[in-house]
């Protein structure tokens, strides 16, 4: 007879196995989009990028991380400690947290739970108190306005994603992650809600503050906005929660618009590639194009990055709710109905 | 007008033009080199660490005139002389401070006897200030290092002066 403390013990391993199981691809694919940011920007640039550290310059970002491990935390005088420590620690969990539901193949999820897309949506939102809480606590003038402009900028912005998030719901049905590629099978998403696609793919750069929306870190401006503070392992947290937020972006990208784990044609030698090879490769092109606008666009304003946000964006997006909606109210193909 | 503008923007042309031109740019041959590994190419002229030259005899070239200290904008130069037994005048001490140095290459220029160089090293970094204080016997040893390359250096240039 299996003892209580036995079955828990076991409750508990399998949980830990499951955390690794999302944590260290999630470590590798930071790893190798750290590398990869980097290697394009400078391609773009006529540089070479890293190519001393191991072979072709793939262990610097590890070299980096070991760099930054023995680097001494500095704690801000002024600083509200506690919160300034918590800080980077929220950030990074809330943004392994959103991958729990993330499929990256049929059945290969931790939890295929039916509002996969609102808890992605919820904890993405959340996301935002790490970086106000670093703004805060740090007591200086640069976090401080890195933290409120970020604040604003994932707030307006999260508002259109979630408007097209909802144009796609319209077509699918569903909540859930899985069914939504399912539903993708005879033509990806992207085709027929293009502009969709286009006002997502902007509002990703905006949520995850990546050029040309990196307002709350322009150096030119605010040092490094709310990291400005920030030393050794806190600071690690900070920018592996901020590319783990880009791949997840990236991911959402794939799911939504361009078929998940689905093979671009249902052909013989393209379905018989693993769903996930082609998930993986989805992901990886929609980083490329991420890495790419980071290369060759300006930094936006911060009033042309509000007006964007709100004039532009959420008008565009209410417009294409009511269109695909009427669309499918009147011939009929609304799922479900 | 407007109206074009407005579709530019809407349908992101000016976006599209851009991500063109990055992807020629990605695919271009790289504007830099493997920097440790492969080194640019340098003119006879470099102006680099400094060195005391020798006369193949191995006597040194240097005849203690302070041309050099006299010239030096940045005073980098210290120069102490005495005459030696043999009735020639040499130096005691011939120190240049490299930290203060500003390489203008006016101490090389100043020269009569070719004795002070600028050769074609760079690479002389060191990890405290006091190694950067270079003495004579120091200056004479980078002399006999690279004295190879400094007199192939000066031969090429040597047309020009």
């Amino acid at each position: 007879m299996v003892s209580l403390a036995q079955t828990y013990f076991i409750e508990v391993v399998t949980i830990i196995l499951y955390c690794l199981l999302i944590f260290v691809p999630l470590l590798l694919g930071v790893v190798m989009a750290l590398y990869a940011d980097r290697k394009i920007w400078a391609a773009v640039q006529k540089r070479r990028g890293p190519n001393v550290v191991g072979p072709y310059g793939l262990l610097q970002v590890p070299a980096d991380g070991l760099k930054f491990i023995f680097k001494e935390i500095i704690l801000p005088d002024g600083s509200d400690k506690t919160v300034f420590l918590i800080a980077p620690i929220i950030t990074l969990a809330l943004s392994i947290a959103a991958w729990a539901v993330v499929p990256v193949q049929a059945g290969v999820v931790l939890a295929n739970i039916n509002v996969g897309i609102l808890y992605i949506f919820a904890i993405s939102s959340l996301g935002v108190y790490g970086i106000l809480m670093a703004g805060w606590s740090s007591n200086s003038k640069y976090p401080f306005f890195g933290a409120l402009r970020s604040a604003a900028q994932m707030v307006s912005y999260e508002v259109s994603i979630g408007f097209v998030i909802i144009t796609v719901l319209l077509c699918v049905g569903s909540l859930n992650l899985t069914e939504i590629v399912m539903a993708q099978d005879t033509m990806w998403f992207f085709i027929p809600l293009f502009p969709m696609f286009i006002v997502f793919f902007i509002s990703a750069l905006a949520e995850t503050n990546r050029p040309p929306f990196d307002l709350p870190e322009a150096e030119s401006e605010l040092v490094a906005g709310y990291q400005t503070e920030y030393s050794g392992m806190p600071f690690v947290l900070f920018m592996f929660g901020e590319y783990i937020n880009i791949l997840l972006m990236c991911a959402m990208t794939t799911i939504l618009f361009l078929g998940g784990w689905l093979p671009p044609i249902d052909i013989y030698p393209l379905n018989a590639v693993p769903g996930f090879i082609w998930f993986l490769l989805k992901v990886t092109f929609v980083f490329y194009l991420f890495a790419m606008v980071k290369a060759f666009v300006p930094r936006y304003r911060y009033d042309q990055l509000m007006r964007l946000g709100w004039k532009v964006f959420l008008p565009l997006s209410l417009f294409a709710v009511v269109v695909t909606s009427s669309i499918l109210f009147f011939f009929n193909l609304a799922p479900g109905m | 007008m407007k109206i074009i503008n407005f579709l530019k923007s809407f349908f992101l042309l000016d976006f599209l033009k851009a991500f063109y031109l990055a992807q020629k740019y990605f695919f271009r041959k790289k504007a830099t080199i493997n920097y440790p590994f492969e080194k640019g190419k340098l003119s006879p002229r470099f102006r680099g660490e400094h060195a005391l030259r020798r006369y193949p005899s191995g006597e040194e070239r240097c005849i203690g005139c302070k041309l050099c200290e006299a010239v030096c904008p940045a005073q980098a130069i210290t120069i102490e002389t005495q005459p030696r037994d043999d009735g020639t005048r040499r130096t005691l001490r011939y120190d240049i401070d490299m930290v203060k140095c500003i390489y203008c290459g006016l101490c090389e220029e100043s020269c009569p006897v070719d004795a002070i160089v600028q050769g074609p090293n760079f690479e002389f970094t060191t990890e405290t200030r006091k190694e950067l204080y270079y003495t004579k016997e120091k200056l004479l040893e980078n002399g006999d290092r690279w004295e190879t390359v400094i007199a192939e250096n000066l031969e090429a240039d040597a047309k020009y002066r």
